[in-house]
């Protein structure tokens, strides 16, 4: 009965450990303890963009917005799919231009730098504005 | 049920222009072709103001330029990341979708039920793509592909439309075609449109009418399908982009005029050089090189066109054998006495890698030897990825790219130095 068992044996009956030990080209020298714990290594791109067909980077130009730890040359993380909301930090394009402010919807529509040297812009009747996305994350780099 | 919808994006060149370039909304724009040499893409601004597709940059840029129209020459780093994109976009909302050119999409909507559903269904994807990628696109819904096609050519024509339009409805599939010639219909091209109009079939829906078997005996199979589809019967089905390319060709036009040979073998190596890294990014070995070397149809000298084929004893896709037969290919065709304006290689004939046949002869084949080595094209490859360009002995690095570029926007997407900025 015991060798009937065992002569009927697949690979995939085997415990994990045994599959490994069994079926694997053993190679000279001793494993690494962390074989069995391999993981890839940390991604930044995952960690920073949700949806990659509707990220661009920008890349910033002045300090308007030092106090939300944007400064100049800071690379932006701009998610076109996420509907921007009250309080957002958005790219948006003002008379042809690209900006980076906060934006206010209430009480009335208005571009908020983040730098008290830098007036808020409130947009007129009449001005092209375009929100092209919601900033998720800037990256400053110091060296 | 079963409808499809094909989604073209508009003029996708200059809209492309426009996505980082806000101050060029409304604004005319084209796209000019490698060396600028003539319009390849214009915006609806520019199409308004009568350009021509496909009209010399030469004859058009004074008064163009003057009434304050945008040219570029065409980036198509930009435009290749945003086709996919544009193409993930969509692909993330179907089950099957068939990338059949550069800005055009077949959708399977086999899931919708109404045409109504539908209808939504493109609102919905015109606006997330929109949204997304920052790209207009058209859609049309149809029963088959030709009378998407059809679709998607009625929703542009109609300005100020949602772009979006279904054509579903047998009365209304039958008021379109009455309003179309036949040679708007996709796969009738003028030739065809000529022989169909001498028979009195002039409109779309006089060849829907016409009988199938009078069409296959007196045409084609071809046509008959055309003539099926028009009938709502699906005859071309939505294809997953699997199948491996069959041909790889590098063209250019040149800066300025090449007369002798020895100034043409640097440029036709520059192209064969990266026919081949085109060839073996593919995972694919050619068995035939051309060359074809054209003088400029523009001016008033002698015209010349010149091609010839080397055919490979077994397959390659080693530079070195490339190179070898490229450049046997233009002393066979190369003529003196003519200013050539273009050249191009061409890699035909593909295999997977294997050798297939001839090796007994290899060695006797006194015309190419075939080098193929595999390891050092690999390793070639991954040199040249790195930024380290390594040159074949009879490249032209100065000449690396004999294309006058003097208009291309930055490679917004794809470059660190080209980022868009924002204040």
């Amino acid at each position: 009965m015991t060798i009937n068992y065992l002569g009927s044996i697949s690979a995939d009956d085997l415990p994990a450990t045994f599959t490994k030990f069994f079926l694997e080209p053993v190679s000279v020298g001793f494993p690494s303890p962390a074989n069995d714990y391999l993981e890839s290594p940390i991604d930044l791109n995952k960690y920073l963009i949700k949806n990659n067909v509707a990220t661009f980077l920008i890349r910033v130009s002045g300090e308007s917005m030092i106090n939300a730890n944007i400064g100049d040359q800071a690379i932006l993380i701009v998610d076109r799919s996420l509907k921007p909301k009250h309080g957002s930090i958005v790219v948006a394009s003002l008379d042809g231009e690209f900006v980076c402010k906060r934006l206010q919807l209430r009480p009335r529509l208005c571009l908020l730098p983040e730098n008290p040297a830098y007036e808020p812009i409130y947009v007129q009747h009449g001005q092209d504005l375009d929100i092209m996305g919601t900033v998720t994350a800037a990256i400053n780099k110091f060296e | 049920m079963t409808l499809l919808a094909l989604v073209d994006c508009d003029n996708f060149y200059a809209s492309c222009e426009r996505v980082f370039r806000p101050d060029l909304r409304k604004k005319p724009i084209v796209v000019l072709s490698n060396n600028d040499g003539c319009v390849i893409a214009r915006s609806k601004e520019a199409k308004a103001m009568g350009i021509k597709m496909g009209v010399p940059w030469f004859q058009i840029k004074r008064a163009y330029l003057a009434q304050g129209g945008e040219a570029f020459s065409s980036n198509f780093a930009l435009y290749g990341d945003l086709s996919s994109r544009v193409m993930h976009v969509l692909a993330g909302m179907v089950n099957n979708i068939e990338v059949y050119s550069i800005d055009e999409a077949f959708l399977d909507l086999q899931h919708m039920q109404t045409s109504s559903h539908a209808y939504e269904f493109g609102i919905y994807c015109r606006n997330i793509v929109r949204q997304w990628v920052g790209i207009p696109v058209r859609i049309g819904i149809a029963p088959t592909k030709t009378l998407a096609k059809i679709a998607s050519h009625i929703a542009k024509q109609r300005a100020g439309g949602t772009g979006v339009l279904c054509l579903n409805e047998q009365h209304h599939i039958e008021r379109a075609l009455k309003n179309l010639s036949v040679h708007e219909i996709w796969g009738v091209g003028r030739n065809l449109s000529r022989r169909l109009n001498a028979l009195n079939i002039y409109s779309g829906y006089e060849l829907m009418q016409s009988d199938t078997r009078f069409i296959r005996d007196k045409f084609s199979v071809v046509l008959e399908r055309t003539v099926r589809e028009l009938r709502s019967e699906q005859c071309l089905q939505i294809h997953r982009n699997t199948e491996p390319k069959k041909q790889i060709i590098v063209s250019r036009s040149f800066g300025k005029k090449i007369v002798d040979l020895e100034q043409m073998r640097p440029l036709v190596s520059n192209f064969a050089v990266r026919a081949s890294e085109k060839l073996r990014n593919e995972g694919q070995k050619c068995l035939q090189v051309s060359v074809l070397i054209f003088t400029s149809p523009f001016n008033n000298q002698a015209q010349y066109r010149g091609f010839h084929t080397i055919q490979f004893p077994s397959p390659v896709s080693d530079t070195r054998d490339i190179l070898a037969g490229a450049q046997t290919a233009l002393s066979n065709c190369f003529k003196r006495g003519y200013s050539y304006a273009k050249a191009g290689v061409i890699l035909n004939q593909f295999s997977k890698h294997s050798i297939t046949q001839g090796l007994l002869f290899n060695e006797i084949d006194q015309c190419i030897h075939v080098k193929q080595d595999d390891k050092l094209m690999q390793y070639i490859d991954s040199m040249n990825e790195k930024q380290a360009q390594i040159y074949y002995a009879s490249q032209s690095p100065g000449h690396l790219l004999p294309i006058t570029k003097s208009m291309t926007s930055p490679r917004y997407t794809t470059n660190w130095l080209d980022l868009p900025t924002a204040n």
